[in-house]
């Protein structure tokens, strides 16, 4: 699967390895989870409301369409939260039950 | 007993008005939502993407690097990854790091900055179609493009800007659609000179597109995304003339917007600005709000840019020493008050050339959304006005859910009233405002 | 500039019962000038919970309840939409031993009165609501109460009243009324006076301003709710929650949002404004994941709050003045009138139209103030 965002920088900070929706992923120190998500995926997730996917839109934390999921439920905003090693990700989330 | 003082946002109006009263002896809280002090324009990438200043900042660098030097050596009590979720009278309420936290403050500097101003067109909300602040920050922030084939589009100094940084950069820009025609640049021209080094930036910019064989179609009435699940073509039209664009990645803006839902928390009284259709806290000649122990500076009360932030962030600290009876450098405030004059009438400048193409609401068609986060079309908001008979913009929201979402109306609540005046037929500064709901921003419930 | 009306009713305050009551008077072929500080709606009926309920009221309050439910089901015949009524059921929550002997008494009490409610015990209460928090005990279950969007109801009323002649004015606020022992005289801002034969007083949390202007004094005090709504979440809390002890209730609406509340926000009347309070705020959060850990990680995206009248009793006053003829009072509802404000129109038409109404309203005297 192709990412929507392209790497222009050369990088030489560590990899990191993470995973989104259970399938492993790479990217690079200091990129954001929105960026590691996108240098991997067209997209980050469903949106609601409309027919189209989402992919975040202002980078700077104002239109709210950046949150991702972590293992335990918990929200990330993805322009805002640094990618680390190992994190894993999601592009939806489910309650658990109890 | 010294007064404690608080600061919104850690960009050039924050930071300034920060390093100023930490000089005059306060130690004043600076609270930031980002990782790093400089806010947007002098945004710093996070630890691991760093990059050379003149790489990331072009002619700016000298200035960006000042800034995030301003509060080196200073004692400030410095709050990153920190959001104000609710302010009320004295008391801020916080999350971050340090979970959630009450701050009291005697004194309030409001520097929340802005973000880009949205006008939908058919396409936008595919994945793919960024803000054009934000195409910046991937670029600039992270070192990466939005896309393999990105166009450019709206309006506004920003747009030039960054398709050249793009360019540089090594990105493939397909082209760059500017619905400010160059007559209307070229009629505002003289105004524009009020600060020479940035309208000879502004045709830098422009020169260096054109010598890349960048196509830069200015005037443009209309555009749109075209793709079933990502960008694949933009389309244009202009008078008769159309054009088709392949691209695989959109970043559009129209300038921008003050973020003041903290003011209006705290019971700031606003007023509606004709010229940049918005409505704003109101601030005295001194940048006190009406709310006598609160100033606000920068971008986040009337779009101004980086510059002025500066200065108004270092000219209200001023104005609040002054009110806690501290001694002022009245040869320094008059400098700086001569130098946010000046940028006010260059800024009535770029606003006449990149005027704010509010008639396109008028062509938006019904099946178009228009709140991202609700999935709300111009259609559902037409029958709120046709059938429910809404004429304001709470009435609109309440029968729509527009401005309900995520982001409380940040990317929508601007078309909502140009949509809902044009319907009305009413001025826009008649159809009221959204009003700003705690928390500003989600917050989690446990 | 004045604007002189007569009419034969007036009625001061557009939410849902004074709305209801200009569109029920109007069946009854009077003419009706109804005036709003506002727009219809917005206050108290536009910023509750949502809850339409009858489980949990004052028992005296039910034969009212009860006849509203039965309106809600005509709300689309009535008004034009269903102000999306859904009829979800509403559960009652006990917390320990003691609140299920609440719940226990209420239900056989309730049923003298024609509710009927289901006591569940605990292994029924997890077997059927499997995201409730352990310190579930038992519950009490309305299957027919349900819950609506109340920003949609008021309003919906008062374009049905205007619709069917009443002269509806919004943005139009009443700054003094009188009788003169044969006519009352409103006037309004703007320069608009009605002359009417009877007044209504739905004043919501200024109803006791109007009412001290009559002689007619309550000890009204000032309620603001604190509503709190979190982000579209995937359905699953399939009914309306409440609590013994009613501090905290939850409700998810058909869009995925878990719409939540209790305690006190801020508000005063005099400066006309209200806003949550984030202690407040922050301890319904806790309850809730207390209530419905699932909730955990879900973010909160507004809070809001407004304006209502409280009644020391907790119920409304409903009925006529002590000493004026054809003033009718429908105040107080203590932050829970929005499921009778349908009922509460119909029942002050017929006070005015046949001068007594079937349904019993003698709890809700003002008398019992004096």
């Amino acid at each position: 699967m192709s990412g929507q965002f392209v790497r222009l920088a050369e990088r030489t900070s560590a990899e990191i390895r993470f995973t989104i929706d259970g399938t492993p992923a790479t990217a690079r120190a200091g990129d954001t989870v929105l960026t590691a998500m996108l240098l991997n995926r067209p997209s980050i997730g469903a949106t609601e409301f409309t027919p189209h996917d989402r992919a975040g839109f202002c980078l700077m934390g104002a239109c709210q369409a950046c949150w991702v999921y972590d293992a335990d439920g918990a929200r990330r905003r993805g322009c805002s939260t640094l990618v680390e090693p190992g994190m894993a990700l999601f592009t939806k989330w489910v309650p658990s039950h109890g | 007993m010294a007064e404690a003082i608080a600061i919104i946002g850690a960009g050039p109006a924050g930071v300034r008005a920060a390093q100023t009263l930490a000089r005059a002896g306060h130690r004043p809280v600076l609270i930031d939502e980002n990782m790093r002090i400089g806010g947007q324009i002098y945004r710093q990438p996070p630890p691991g993407a760093e990059r050379a200043p003149d790489q990331l900042y072009g002619f700016e660098a000298a200035k960006a690097v000042a800034i995030h030097r301003a509060l080196d050596g200073l004692d400030i009590d410095y709050r990153p990854e920190t959001l104000v979720w609710n302010a009320r009278e004295k008391l801020l309420d916080l999350t971050g790091p340090r979970g959630s936290e009450r701050l009291a403050f005697d004194r309030l500097i409001l520097a929340t900055g802005a973000t880009d101003r949205s006008i939908p067109f058919p396409g936008w909300t595919l994945p793919g179609v960024f803000s054009l602040g934000g195409s910046q920050i991937a670029l600039k922030a992270q070192g990466c493009a939005i896309g393999r084939r990105v166009v450019f589009a709206g309006t506004g100094p920003l747009l030039p800007l960054v398709a050249y940084q793009y360019a540089k950069a090594g990105a493939t820009v397909a082209a760059v659609l500017d619905t400010s025609s160059f007559a209307t640049k070229l009629k505002a021209a003289p105004g524009l000179l009020a600060l020479p080094k940035l309208f000879a930036k502004g045709l830098y910019y422009l020169a260096q597109l054109k010598r890349r064989g960048i196509p830069v179609i200015e005037g443009v009435d209309g555009f749109a995304a075209e793709g079933a699940t990502a960008p694949e073509a933009i389309t244009w039209h202009r008078g008769g003339e159309t054009g088709r664009i392949e691209c695989d990645a959109v970043g559009a803006g129209f300038g921008l917007r003050s973020e003041t839902q903290l003011a209006d928390l705290l019971g700031c009284a606003f007023a509606f600005d004709e010229l940049t259709r918005q409505w704003l806290p109101t601030k005295d000649a001194e940048g006190r709000a009406s709310e006598r122990h609160l100033y606000l500076a920068g971008d986040g009360s009337g779009i101004a840019g980086a510059d002025a932030a500066e200065l108004a962030g270092e000219r209200v600290a001023w104005t609040l020493l002054g009110d806690i009876g501290q001694s002022v450098d009245s040869g320094r405030v008059a400098t700086l008050d001569r130098g946010l004059a000046r940028i006010a009438r260059f800024r009535r400048a770029i606003e006449a050339a990149y005027p704010f193409p509010h008639r396109f609401h008028a062509a938006i068609p019904d099946a178009l959304i228009i709140c991202r986060c609700e999935g709300v079309t111009a259609g559902h908001l037409k029958f709120q006005v046709e059938q429910r008979e809404a004429g304001e913009m709470n009435r609109l929201k309440a029968y729509s859910r527009l401005g309900m979402g995520r982001c409380q109306g940040r990317l929508c609540a601007s078309a909502g009233a140009e949509l809902l005046s044009h319907w009305r037929d009413a001025e826009i500064g008649t159809v009221g405002r959204l009003r700003g709901q705690a928390p500003v921003k989600p917050v989690p419930v446990a | 500039m004045t604007e002189q009306l007569r009419s034969d009713v007036a009625i001061i305050g557009g939410g849902i019962a004074g709305c209801a009551a200009a569109l029920a008077l109007r069946k009854r072929g009077l003419g009706v000038v109804l005036m709003d500080k506002g727009f219809c709606g917005a206050g108290a009926s536009g910023v509750n919970f949502g809850g339409v309920r009858r489980q949990g009221r004052s028992l005296v309050e039910l034969p009212l309840a009860t006849r509203s439910r039965a309106i809600w089901d005509r709300l689309p015949e009535l008004v034009g939409e269903d102000g999306e009524f859904r009829a979800t059921g509403h559960v009652k929550l006990a917390r320990s031993e003691a609140d299920m002997a609440v719940l226990e008494h209420y239900a056989a009490d309730a049923a003298e009165w024609g509710l009927d409610l289901k006591l569940i015990g605990q292994n029924a209460v997890r077997d059927d609501h499997p995201w409730l928090g352990r310190k579930v005990v038992g519950a009490s279950l309305c299957a027919d109460d349900g819950q609506a969007n109340p920003r949609l109801v008021g309003p919906a009323f008062a374009r049905a009243a205007r619709r069917a002649g009443a002269d509806i004015r919004e943005l139009t606020r009443v700054e003094a009324a009188s009788f003169d022992g044969d006519r009352f005289e409103v006037r309004a801002a703007g320069g608009l006076v009605v002359t009417s034969r009877w007044l209504i007083n739905v004043a919501g949390a200024w109803a006791g301003k109007v009412a001290d202007w009559f002689g007619d004094g309550a000890p009204v005090e000032t309620l603001a709710p604190n509503m709190v709504v979190t982000e579209p979440l995937p359905f699953f809390i399939d009914r309306s929650i409440g609590v013994c002890g009613g501090d905290i209730y939850v409700r998810q609406v058909d869009r995925g949002n878990v719409v939540f509340g209790g305690g006190n926000g801020w508000g005063d009347i005099e400066l006309e404004r209200s806003r949550p309070l984030a202690p407040t705020t922050e301890a319904s959060m806790a309850k809730l994941i207390d209530l419905i850990p699932a909730l955990k990680g879900a973010m909160v995206i507004r809070s809001w709050s407004g304006l209502d009248g409280e009644m020391p009793d907790h119920i409304p006053v409903i009925g006529p003045s002590l000493s004026i003829p054809r003033l009718l009072h429908a105040f107080g509802f203590s932050g829970h009138g929005f499921q009778l404000g349908p009922a509460v129109g119909e029942v002050l038409s017929e006070l005015v139209v046949d001068g007594e109404t079937p349904t019993d309203i003698k709890a809700f005297a003002l008398a019992r103030f004096q």
